[in-house]
């Protein structure tokens, strides 16, 4: 007994001790990413967090999120603190107009001559003031070769042609799969207008009896595996199946399509801003950025950077498109809440018209109707039992 | 009827534990693609060995698994002495306050524990107040009925004569306790014990609300791996994880089971000692 309690007095004393390593070695920052965003030194890529431990001095607490809403909720609920965050382009632009970030002292920050002109007064963040690029890319159709025509190719068209009706898969999140229809029809990808929605949301309707399934990382099988031959989806992630399967093919539409920006930030509440700016200074390295970036597979917003990477990826119209091709790009802001509760909803009417959703209903209704049969079988058959049993009982009773 | 029954249950076992032999199947896969078997291989788990990222999380899981199961099973234990010592109606009362966290949905327990060492951080003017003892506090917390559930049968089974006897030859309350009464409800702590362990080794959802930037585990950051397909590596971590549970469980039954095997030869001998005393 004795030696229990004394075991369970060391794991106190372990367990007491444990917090209290994490904050002994001098500064650390905490640094709140997306998961497997960063180089993390596996299949010998460079370790980006070590690394920079190893330069400054700094310890790095990582942590990950798997969506730029539920990051929002972390921070919104408090309790935990981070100094450097990485939302896309639009979550920025909320966390600006929440007031959620702190203003960046570009003088900490001398990489950020590195960054391309281009990536610089977005939409999102005009004046530069909250926020550095990490990474970009792009949205656009990936295609199987073997199976699809090339001249069917080019525009957004191919995912509402009949021809390949079963064998085309669809982003499985609102605000994707309106933006691919809105540029079909030439609308505004921010457009807060109501009837265009509506009208979006008739194409997307009309789409659906062509769609094989709405997927978001399902699709790297389904299109390795040649079950579907065509899919929007991001250039970083096409990059990853092409290298599993060759005959994939990528092209951006010509009538424009979605080019987002995750951009690096300093919260409000940071503990440590001077020590979260050299990190992203850090991060702007081109040495850097370019290894880190060759790992992920998506694009570096600093052109210096590519001489570190691969030099298929680095010449890759895919992965790093000329600015000329750029031009048709255009990125998310964030929405003002009705409307996107407006493209919510009819998001769901999308789903659920028609389609897969009858089966679980039909099977339910089937379901159902067996457990009442059988709960009445069993009811009849008992009563009968009884009847017999009280038949039995008379004779014996008289 | 009986190879109905049979064919049934086998269908049921099939259908429960399909999924864990598909993973277990794509462990050994020499591919990235499960649906497609390349040959077998083990690259998959000399990977995962090899691996600084998933092995310290995997300890970390352990690590807060090990601590709040045993401080829960202490807890728990002397809660479980409490209730048994109370009145029927208060017993009632406490058991059904102390079950319904069982019951209650994960996603509200991780919520409102957030939400208060939220409050509690304001209040103490810590900023940072998530980190590794909020999450060792919110596991205990969902241990803590597991542990009541299985200790206070055990108590009501024991023969309240023991501990009195024990009293009466000149124990101390406290050592009657640890002399008598501990060895009684073994099996019941062990398997509070037990169970807690698994419950808090695997536990996302609450872990996912009360985690900070200092201490992550093993559920929470897997969870997040959306950018890049997973890796085979992860299919062999999970069939690892899942047959570490599988021994745990198997080790609970087997107590269980010569437990139920000693209390029935003891109530043999006492119910014969009794009749023997009766012809007396």
């Amino acid at each position: 007994m004795k030696k229990l309690l004394s075991m369970l007095l060391c794991l106190l004393a372990v367990s007491a001790m444990f917090p209290v390593s994490a904050f002994a070695a001098g500064e650390t920052i905490n640094v709140y990413n997306w998961g497997q965003y960063i180089s993390d030194g596996s299949d010998g890529s460079i370790d980006v967090n070590a690394e920079f431990t190893k330069r400054t001095g700094i310890k790095v607490n990582y942590m990950t999120y798997d969506s730029n809403e539920s990051m929002y909720t972390k921070l919104k609920t408090g309790g935990s603190t981070y100094d450097v965050i990485i939302p896309s382009d639009y979550m920025v632009a909320r966390l600006i107009s929440e007031g959620m970030l702190e203003k960046l002292d570009m003088e900490n920050i001398p990489n950020y001559k590195y960054v391309d002109e281009a990536y610089k007064n977005q939409a999102y963040d005009p004046s530069n003031e909250y926020s550095v690029p990490y990474t970009w890319g792009t949205v656009g159709v990936i295609y199987n070769s073997k199976y699809v025509d090339v001249s069917d190719t080019g525009s957004w068209s191919l995912l509402w042609n009949k021809k390949y009706a079963g064998k085309i898969l669809m982003f499985d999140n609102p605000r994707d799969a309106f933006a691919v229809a809105e540029e079909y029809l030439g609308i505004d990808v921010n457009t807060v207008n109501a009837d265009d929605l509506r009208a979006v949301s008739y194409k997307l309707i009309e789409q659906k009896p062509l769609v094989q399934s709405y997927v978001m990382d399902q699709i790297y099988d389904k299109m390795e595996r040649e079950e579907a031959w065509i899919a929007p989806y991001y250039a970083g992630d096409y990059l990853q199946m092409a290298a599993e399967n060759p005959d994939l093919k990528f092209y951006l539409p010509k009538e424009g399509f979605n080019l987002f920006i995750d951009a690096m930030c300093i919260p409000k509440g940071c503990q440590n801003k001077k020590a979260a700016e050299e990190y992203i200074n850090f991060l702007c390295d081109p040495e850097i950025s370019g290894q880190n970036l060759d790992y992920l597979g998506y694009s570096t917003p600093i052109s210096d950077a590519k001489q570190y990477m691969d030099p298929d990826t680095a010449s890759s119209e895919v992965a790093c498109p000329s600015k000329e091709t750029l031009s048709g790009g255009s990125s998310f802001i964030n929405l003002p809440s009705e409307t996107s509760q407006q493209m919510d909803a009819l998001w769901l009417q999308v789903k659920t018209q028609g389609g897969v959703d009858d089966y679980a209903l039909w099977c339910m209704g089937a379901i159902f109707i067996a457990m009442a049969a059988y709960l009445t079988v069993r009811g009849v058959r008992r009563k009968r039992r009884i009847a017999n049993r009280c038949k039995k009982w008379k004779p014996q009773a008289s | 009827m009986r190879t109905f029954n049979k064919v049934f249950t086998i269908l049921v076992l099939v259908f429960l534990y399909i999924p864990m032999i598909v993973l277990a199947v794509a462990s050994f896969n020499n591919g990235t693609d499960p649906a497609v078997w390349q040959g077998f291989t083990l690259t998959n788990y000399g990977e995962l060995f090899r691996d600084g990222v998933l092995l310290p999380l995997l300890a970390n899981s352990f690590i807060v698994a090990v601590i709040s199961s045993l401080l829960a099973t202490a807890l728990g234990t002397m809660a479980a002495l409490g209730i048994h010592a109370m009145g029927p109606r208060m017993k009632r009362t406490v058991m059904g306050v102390t079950n319904i966290p069982l019951t209650n949905p994960e996603i509200v327990t991780g919520v409102s524990l957030a939400l208060l060492f939220a409050f509690v951080g304001t209040l103490l003017k810590v900023s940072n107040v998530l980190g590794f003892v909020t999450l060792l506090i919110a596991h205990i917390t969902f241990n803590l009925p597991y542990v009541i559930l299985s200790v206070t049968p055990k108590l009501s089974q024991m023969d309240p004569d023991l501990r009195e006897a024990a009293l009466d030859l000149g124990c101390t309350p406290a050592q009657a306790f640890f002399k008598v009464v501990i060895h009684e409800i073994m099996p019941g702590i062990v398997s509070g014990a037990l169970m807690s362990f698994t419950m808090s080794l695997d536990d996302f959802v609450i872990s996912y609300f009360v985690y900070g930037p200092n201490f992550v585990t093993l559920p929470v950051e897997i969870y997040n791996y959306t950018k890049k397909p997973l890796q085979p590596k992860i299919y062999a971590l999970f069939t690892l994880l899942f047959l570490a549970i599988l021994l745990v469980m198997v080790l609970m039954n087997l107590l269980e089971a010569k437990d139920d095997r000693q209390q029935s030869v003891a109530r043999r001998a006492f119910g014969g000692l009794r009749k023997e005393r009766a012809e007396e």
